[in-house]
């Protein structure tokens, strides 16, 4: 790939008006790039890992140069380009359910269709590194294994303890974490052997350091969203947000271009710009968007003046960048260890019995009038609980939440006339609510 | 002065006319069919003739229901949620939840003592448990809708539908039948997979008398029952519920008119 070492506008004071439009420049100029990687990887034969947006091991398969697929995200992106219904249908065709995630079916769609993807060609995998994060993984990689003969990586991380990661007293245990170093150590070796290609265990401090460096600006991205106006819709960017955090985890163009980002967001609060014109509503999402309908989703609350202002997707999707995180430079695979069985215990717990505390602190600092709470018809892991969570939310805490429901890819799961009238009914309320409390009567 | 509400729902179409005493002047029901504004036109027109009342008398017209958009010649439109809980509200002043049960939407509604919506739930992207089901039942059964609950309320041993889907639960109404099942115990049965379903949503926002039962289905004298024995409360109905929707928007236009808000801001989003 590419090596950018400085952001775009680093030579330039912050604040100028050549900020405007980084993200979306930049964004984008990568997106290409990491297709342009994945065609030259196809064309070479060269080998490409198959990885996953929670615990991708980005920062050990980049010591091996090895060219990363996610194919969750290639799955979204036929979605927003409104091509994902093709795939979903040669996927049912070859006999998948209907009730299968979607982004499994538009994977399986596009391999049956040659890997031909509206921004190119996907490489064979090489090599699949999976963990048991997302309880569909496991049998994703098994249908690549199949299909290609490739070698399947399933990192097993003991999330669940109880309380916490490593148990009742918090903290990581011991066992867990010499557990976790072992797979670490066993998937080094199976890239030495892939990509023929000596571990450097300098290589990954350096892509700990990006990592860290990367979380860092990231973090303080997802914070200017605290202000009012919101500077950034956490649909519209945290889509490119997600997109870059994944893609270029470890690595200094990652690192780079949310360092751009909150250059961006910063001048923009400087000069007092939010996302919408005129804000009259501060959302959380709980869950996706809908990719299928990715502008109309946001348009539905847009219209009202309602802005998300952040998700949960942009913290346990994000790469991975939960609460504490940070990588010890000095014990590098303890440390991946570590941060790995962290993000596990987050990703494996918090859509479940755990979301309710993140989304009330979330609510209260970032000052959210509402919760909209989008259930996926075809992920019932990210989806069980919504309605249970909104509920309790209402009652414990007095945050309204809407609740709907439509699918991350398959557009026909998406019933506008439906969807509209729960978001407007729930908008309604909210400025009821405002008014109220203004003095007003409703 | 004198203002409008004109519900177009999935099913049916109301109209109603009010006068600023929030007195009812005159309504109107239609099926509402495939040309939405034409219904609700006629709708309109019918109830203002039943409220002797002309065209140009009218001050604002709110629009509701899943057609308030083709309400074309309304000042606003807002959703039924927020008219069925102002015309909960209206019909009975201590209402503290709503439950409208219509053609293809149930919904539970959490209301203020002002009629604003504090939290609502509605039926997942299926017509399980609405005012569908009953016409699946109506059809295989080959009865007027308006007899089934009667006929339900004489049942002994209530079948268990174990179907959510409407389409499939006539052909398990049919199979009840084959295997010499009472009409109205297939009925009963029919009713309570209905009434449970609609259970679950008043505990979504929680169920607090007094209750208002609004909608069409509200007419159903075996829901009304069922409703009281599972809620363990005294059930709302007025022979206006049906109607609520279309008060509720009546009583919004009127708040609109009142204020001068023939343009106020978010009036009219399509």
């Amino acid at each position: 790939m590419t090596t950018v070492t400085q952001a775009p506008n680093a030579d330039r004071p912050a604040g100028t008006a050549d900020l405007r439009g980084a993200i979306r420049r930049e964004g984008r100029r990568l997106m290409d790039l990491w297709w342009q990687e994945m065609g030259a990887a196809d064309a070479a034969g060269r080998p490409t890992a198959y990885v996953f947006v929670m615990g991708s091991l980005n920062e050990v398969l980049r010591c091996f140069d090895l060219t990363i697929n996610f194919p969750e995200i290639t799955a979204l992106q036929t979605a927003v380009r409104g091509q994902s219904l093709t795939y979903l249908q040669a996927a049912e065709d070859d006999g998948y359910s209907p009730d299968i995630c979607g982004y499994v079916k538009t994977d399986v769609g596009l391999h049956l269709r040659g890997r031909a993807h509206p921004h190119g060609t996907i490489p064979k995998p090489g090599l699949v590194v999976a963990t048991n994060m997302c309880n569909t993984y496991i049998k994703w990689a098994e249908i690549w294994e199949q299909r290609y003969r490739c070698p399947v990586f399933v990192l097993d991380l003991p999330a669940w303890r109880g309380s916490g990661p490593g148990g009742a007293g918090g903290g990581i245990g011991e066992h867990d974490r010499r557990y976790v170093e072992a797979q670490l150590r066993d998937l080094i070796a199976l890239c030495e052997r892939v990509t023929g290609t000596r571990f450097d265990v300098d290589r990954l401090r350096e892509t700990l350091a990006e990592a860290n460096r990367m979380a860092a600006h990231y973090h303080d991205v997802l914070v200017l969203n605290q202000r009012r106006p919101a500077p950034f819709s956490a649909l519209r960017e945290g889509i490119v947000f997600q997109g870059i955090a994944n893609l270029y985890r470890g690595s200094p163009e990652g690192t780079a271009f949310f360092d751009a980002a909150r250059a961006e967001i910063e001048a923009r609060t400087r000069r007092g710009e939010g996302a919408l014109p005129h804000e009259q509503f501060r959302l959380l999402l709980s869950g996706t968007t809908c990719y299928a309908s990715f502008k109309r989703f946001a348009e539905l609350f847009e219209e009202w003046g309602a802005v998300f202002v952040h998700s949960t997707y942009l913290v346990f999707a994000g790469g991975g960048f939960g609460p504490g995180f940070g990588y010890d430079l000095a014990r590098p695979i303890e440390s991946l260890a570590e941060q790995l069985l962290a993000s596990a215990w987050h990703g494996f717990s918090i859509p479940m019995f755990y979301a309710q505390d993140w989304l009330a602190e979330t609510a209260r600092a970032w000052a959210v009038d509402g919760i909209c709470f989008h259930g996926v018809k075809s992920c019932r892991t990210t989806s069980t609980g919504l309605p249970d969570v909104r509920e309790w939310l209402r009652t414990q805490h007095d945050i309204p939440g809407l609740f709907i429901q439509s699918d991350l890819v398959d557009p026909r799961l998406w019933s506008d006339a439906q969807l509209k009238n729960r978001v407007d009914a729930f908008l309604e309320s909210l400025a009821a609510r405002q008014l109220s409390a203004r003095g007003g009567t409703p | 002065m004198i203002v409008a509400g004109v519900d177009v729902g999935s099913t049916q179409t109301k109209a109603v006319v009010m006068d600023d005493h929030q007195r009812i002047l005159g309504q109107a029901l239609l099926d509402t069919g495939a040309r939405l504004t034409e219904v609700a036109t006629t709708a309109f027109h019918r109830a203002l003739e039943a409220g002797g009342c002309a065209e140009g008398d009218v001050a604002y017209v709110v629009g509701t229901g899943y057609g308030r958009f083709r309400v074309e010649f309304g000042h606003a439109q807002v959703t039924e949620i927020s008219c069925h809980a102002r015309g909960a509200v209206h019909l009975f002043p201590k209402t503290c939840s709503v439950l409208d049960v219509g053609g293809q939407d149930t919904k539970a509604i959490r209301v203020g003592e002002a009629g604003q919506v504090l939290d609502f739930c509605m039926n997942d992207k299926c017509s399980a448990g609405t005012g569908r089901f009953l016409g699946a039942a109506s059809h295989a059964l080959e009865l007027p809708l308006g007899d089934l609950g009667p006929l339900a309320l004489t049942a002994r041993t209530p079948v268990t539908m174990t179907t959510t889907c409407t389409v499939f639960a006539e052909s398990e109404i049919l199979g009840w039948l084959a295997r010499g099942r009472k009409t109205e115990d297939v009925l009963l049965g029919v009713h309570i997979a209905i009434a449970a379903r609609t259970l679950s949503l008043l505990r979504r926002v929680g169920i607090e008398p007094e209750i208002t039962f609004t909608g069409g289905v509200a007419r159903n004298v075996a829901m009304v029952k069922l409703l009281e024995d599972l809620t363990g409360f005294p059930v709302n109905v007025s022979p206006a519920s049906h109607y609520c929707g279309a008060i509720g928007a009546a009583l919004h236009a009127l708040d609109r008119a009142r204020a001068g808000a023939a343009a106020a801001a978010g009036a009219s989003r399509a």
